[in-house]
């Protein structure tokens, strides 16, 4: 594939043609992306798929209908009534983000906006670290330290604190979740280009103005995606959780009583003695489908909500 | 400073008033030189032995420079010799680069700029700032011009605010039917005049303008342009520009920097005012031999 080289030229030193690798780079890589592309999307259709049907198996075998499976307050068997559970884990969800997205936010506010160049340095770093802490740490922490410390602070006012219980949990998942927030927010944020805030202030805007009306509407997006993202971790959070608020199916609103989340749920039947097929042992995977619908309507609201209210800047 | 045109302006400040030089500063003791009031009177800005550093290398050396009131005043200027750095003192932008820092005394209507206990925010919407890259915020047209009005406590009526702002700015008739579309889906001209109606709208006293036309073609240039002689009833106007024939068409005074020689000697860039006239007698007869190489085309 040489081009010609034209006659009569006077003679210089010719470029070499294209090696055989960079000649062939871009079909091979082509190829390669699309087939690592359609791992991922093949893998969430098998698990859709394996949830799917066997989530139908489970409503087929154990004879219960959906607003008795998901409303029924009795979780054990032959009711299958996960209220409790979807109670247990949108109080534990709830109540960690209640702790994670404001300090989150405002962490990654105050490293993007405020901290000095060698704060930022010091502290992104470790913030990142909580998030490398394995879960299984955070839920230990939770029966050594959290749950001593609440107990501490709630008996003497007369209340009562189980030995496991619902906010120790939100405690530390909030806490194991905060670097999610703040460590992706502080990315969005510190990317909003600096021409934006330099328009601000010289307008007269203080950088608390700033900070807030110009660079946190233009990042947006990619708050609200880290809060997605954390949510949805404190959702599907397990260990800490199992550790933390126990495996009481609880319909309460004390969040000092023990309450069980699906995930705890779903740790206890497969460690446990349910055999292969039986309803008990199918209620698994539709406890994991409802766990993944919640998610993903999660995901498709977020999605809704910041469609209305983003600012595209670029 | 080799030349000295006869109509510099000297600094008048005694030495008593600038803050105390540290022996690192590579700054030689200049005698306190005689003001010359004929030039510039009543200077909005005037800025005397003003020296910038941005950490330890200094971008401006000894400015002296007096902005005419209600006049259009140009920088002109080789790349990297400190026009950007002189506009961003007028409105301590620069406060916000970690690192930089300004001495000598540069006077607003009389408040020292130079001082780092004066209010920025406060002076900052009353010497507005037009930047090089047009950058509407990620909001609509309205909001973007009402913005710093609201911020600054406009108490008002906003709507006749924005419309009279973009009025001044030439793009009412351009935008009036599509008022809440984002500012991103305008031209760069009329990003540009955006900018510059957002600016107006927080009725600054001064425009500081970094080359406001260097994105824009010669059409949406020529309203710029046309804009700045309309604004100049009532602003005060200072333009960055790299465009000789636009500082020639626009101006009334013209400062060119250059950058001293013997810092570059020394391997540093340090820029100063070579010349600092009329905008015709610059241009037509400038005493300063730089200025002539520069305004010729054989440096820079
Ligand atoms: N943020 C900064 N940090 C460090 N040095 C800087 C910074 N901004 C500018 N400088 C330095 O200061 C000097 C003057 O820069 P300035 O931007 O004022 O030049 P300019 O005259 O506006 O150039 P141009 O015409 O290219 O815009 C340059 O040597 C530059 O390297
Ligand atoms: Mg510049």
């Amino acid at each position: 594939m040489n081009l010609p080289v034209p006659s009569g030229s006077v003679e210089r030193p010719r470029w070499p043609a294209p090696s055989r690798f960079r000649r062939y780079q871009g079909p091979v890589m082509l190829s390669l992306l699309a087939i690592c592309a359609l791992v991922t999307v093949l893998t969430t259709i098998g698990i859709v798929a394996v949830l799917g049907l066997e989530t139908i198996h489970f409503f087929r075998e154990s004879h219960v209908s959906l607003p008795a499976f998901v409303f029924g307050t009795e979780v054990d068997p032959p009711k299958f009534g996960i209220f409790p559970l979807i109670w247990g884990t949108v109080m534990v969800a709830a109540g960690a983000s209640l702790i994670a997205l404001p300090i989150g936010l405002l962490s990654a506010l105050y490293l993007s906006e405020y901290a000095p160049r060698r704060v930022r340095a010091v502290l992104k770093p470790a913030l990142e670290l909580l998030a490398g802490i394995p879960t299984i740490v955070y839920g230990f922490l939770a029966l050594v330290l959290v749950t001593p410390l609440l107990k501490a602070c709630f008996e003497p006012l007369g209340l009562k604190v189980d030995s496991y219980n619902a906010l120790s949990a939100c405690v530390v998942v909030g806490v194991m979740i905060i670097p999610m927030v703040s460590s992706l927010s502080e990315d969005v944020l510190s990317a909003v280009p600096r021409s934006l805030r330099e328009a601000a202030y010289g307008l007269g805007a203080t950088k608390f103005e700033v900070s807030t009306r110009i660079v946190l509407p233009a990042g947006l997006s990619g708050v609200a995606a880290s809060f997605i993202l954390a949510i949805s971790r404190a959702v599907g959070e397990t260990m800490a959780v199992v550790l933390a608020a126990g495996r009481m199916p609880n319909v309460t609103a004390n969040p000092l009583r023990s309450v069980e989340t699906m995930t705890a749920y779903i740790v206890a039947i497969t460690g446990g003695d349910a055999s292969y097929g039986t309803p008990k042992y199918l209620s698994l995977f539709a406890v994991g489908m409802t766990l993944f619908v919640m998610t993903l309507g999660l995901n498709i609201l977020s999605g809704l909500i910041l469609r209305r209210f983003r600012e595209v800047y670029n | 400073m080799t030349t000295r045109s006869p109509l510099r302006i000297e600094p008048t400040t005694p030495p008593d008033e600038s803050p105390p030089m540290r022996p690192s500063d590579p700054l030689p003791a200049l005698p306190p030189p005689k003001p010359d009031p004929a030039t510039v009177p009543d200077p909005v800005i005037s800025a005397r032995s003003l020296c910038v550093w941005y950490g330890s290398s200094m971008a401006l050396k000894n400015v002296d420079i007096d902005i005419p009131r209600h006049k259009i005043t140009a920088l002109i200027g080789p790349s990297g010799c400190g026009k950007s750095t002189l506009l961003r003192c007028f409105n301590r932008m620069n406060d916000l680069i970690p690192g930089a820092r300004m001495e000598g005394t540069i006077k607003f209507e009389g408040i020292e700029l130079a001082d780092p206990s004066i209010d920025a925010v406060a002076l900052r919407r009353r010497v507005g700032m037009v930047f090089q890259k047009p950058n509407p915020f990620p909001k609509s047209i309205y909001q973007n011009v009402a913005w710093g009005a609201r911020i600054n406590g406009y108490k008002g009526d906003m709507d006749e605010l924005v419309e009279k702002s973009l009025r001044r700015a030439a793009l009412w008739e351009e935008v009036r039917g599509k008022l809440h579309k984002s500012g991103l889906d305008l031209s760069g001209g009329q990003q540009q005049r955006l900018c510059i109606a957002r600016t107006l709208a927080v009725e600054p006293e001064i425009i500081l303008m970094d080359e406001p036309c260097s994105a824009l073609d010669p059409i949406a240039t020529a309203k710029v342009e046309d804009l700045m002689d309309e604004l100049k009833e009532d602003y005060t106007i200072v333009i960055v520009t790299h465009n000789m024939q636009q500082a020639r068409r626009t101006s009334d005074m013209t400062a060119c920097l250059m950058l001293d020689e013997a810092a570059v000697q020394g391997g540093h860039r340090t820029g100063v005012i070579a010349e600092f006239s009329p905008t015709e007698k610059l241009f037509t007869n400038p005493s300063d031999p730089r200025t002539e190489a520069y305004i010729t085309g054989r440096i820079g």
